[in-house]
């Protein structure tokens, strides 16, 4: 592979970031509220979000993804593919944001919300001022783990032509007929960039572990 | 504009003749996938580094790289050598290799499990390793390790659709192509999706069962 085959593949970098960090932002904004929902008392609420976040991910992302781009992309709202790939990933990374954070409000110790209701703190502050500062600190490893899955994840986007590092692997492929070395190259390139996210994980939980005891 | 029901019946037979090949890829994959896991657990504990460091290198590489990527080197890649696998074939060797990386750190974790009284108890009874790892740590191990195998017995399912890229006629290139031909790409699509949600929820719930049940 020559260097211009290789600078071309990294032009395929900022579209898999793009589509792994909007996921991951939309999910770990929305799968709070899923959450609320999903632990509500209302049954019937509860049992509507635990069916949403079960159905969600029993689609695999690529029948998601297909389902955005094709239906509504050529219906009513023509859709890019990056802005397609991001409503489908980020749909699938709310719900499982959504798991993680009940992972860690489960974590949490139950004597925690007693104590703060025994100190008469609102509900809010409650969750605020004592819970959520402790679920951040334990759900940061497992989001950070979500998080390289989802940039695995993040390569189905090039089946609807966002044009991501798979996707000019695929290309340059075609171009040059050497799969070997060009899919090879696409696969060291995700390793690589999965390994930086785990030694940021590693260290933000070791100065968070810091700063918030558990 | 629009499908009917009859359309929907026109279509349950090719969709469900490309499920078909989703879950026999499954199976195979599973067959292959979790012996060879078990294998990689194996040789990562060892203490030899000539064994140990190649097998980590392969777990890395097989758990980091997506398992869209192992497809397209398998099956754009392996010609550069003069090694034409089928789709099906790629299939089997790409999602074989990416589940025995994956499983190799659940097993791992399983065996670890496992107390060390167990092995010194076998060891003291004068069992030889192989023994006490198929007699006692093995069948101890399998039972920690099951749900989460389970959970992505699950998973290589839905991964069985990227074949689409390879040319497979799975579900989804069924889909596709009805979609392509029809415009029908909403109906066409969630039927698809159906399939899925008909196996993969119950399934999920049961793993949760499993999980819940096997907590101490």
């Amino acid at each position: 592979m020559t260097p211009d085959y290789f600078l071309l593949l990294l032009t395929g970098l900022p579209y898999t970031f793009a589509v792994t960090g909007g996921a991951l932002l939309i999910g770990a904004l929305f799968g709070f509220p899923l959450l609320l929902v999903r632990r509500s008392k209302v049954t019937i609420l509860r049992w509507t979000a635990v069916m949403l976040i079960a159905v969600i991910r029993s689609i695999p992302p690529i029948v998601w993804i297909f389902l955005i781009f094709f239906s509504i992309g050529t219906g009513v709202f023509p859709i890019s593919p990056l802005s397609a790939a991001l409503v489908g990933f980020g749909l699938i990374a709310t719900a499982n944001m959504a798991e993680i954070y009940r992972g860690a409000l489960i974590a949490v110790h139950h004597g925690q919300t007693e104590a703060a209701q025994a100190l008469n703190l609102s509900p809010f502050h409650t969750m605020w001022d004592v819970i959520l500062p402790q679920m951040v600190r334990v759900c940061l490893p497992v989001a950070a783990t979500y998080a390289i899955g989802l940039l695995k994840d993040a390569a189905i986007a090039s089946t609807i032509g966002v044009p991501d590092l798979t996707y000019q692997g695929r290309h340059i492929t075609q171009m040059t007929l050497q799969g070997l070395s060009v899919m090879g190259s696409v696969g060291i390139i995700y390793v690589l960039i999965s390994l930086p996210i785990a030694w940021i994980a590693r260290v933000t939980e070791a100065h968070i572990r810091k700063t918030v005891s558990l | 504009m629009g499908a009917t029901w009859s359309d929907v019946a026109d279509w349950i037979e090719p969709l469900s003749r490309g499920f078909v090949l989703n879950l026999e890829i499954t199976f195979i994959t599973i067959l292959l996938g979790f012996p060879g896991g078990f294998v990689l657990a194996l040789l990562v504990e060892r203490r030899s580094p000539w064994v140990r460091w190649p097998a980590m290198v392969i777990v890395e590489i097989g758990r980091g790289a997506p398992a869209l990527v192992l497809l397209q080197f398998v099956y754009f890649g392996f010609p550069q050598i003069d090694l034409t696998l089928s789709s099906f074939a790629s299939a089997i060797v790409a999602l074989s290799v990416s589940t025995a990386c994956y499983t190799s750190e659940i097993i791992r974790s399983g065996l670890a499990a496992v107390p060390k009284g167990q092995k010194e108890a076998a060891e003291a009874l004068n069992f030889s390793s192989a023994d006490s790892m198929r007699f006692v740590v093995f069948p101890q191990a399998a039972k920690i390790s099951s749900p989460a195998m389970m959970g992505f017995s699950i998973l290589i399912l839905q991964s069985t659709t990227l074949c689409f890229t390879i040319a497979l006629p799975e579900i989804a290139s069924q889909a596709y192509e009805i979609g392509s031909t029809t415009f029908q790409y909403f109906p066409i699509l969630s039927l698809t999706a159906l399939f899925f949600i008909f196996v993969c929820v119950p399934a999920s719930f049961l793993v949760g069962w499993f999980e819940r049940r096997s907590e101490p």
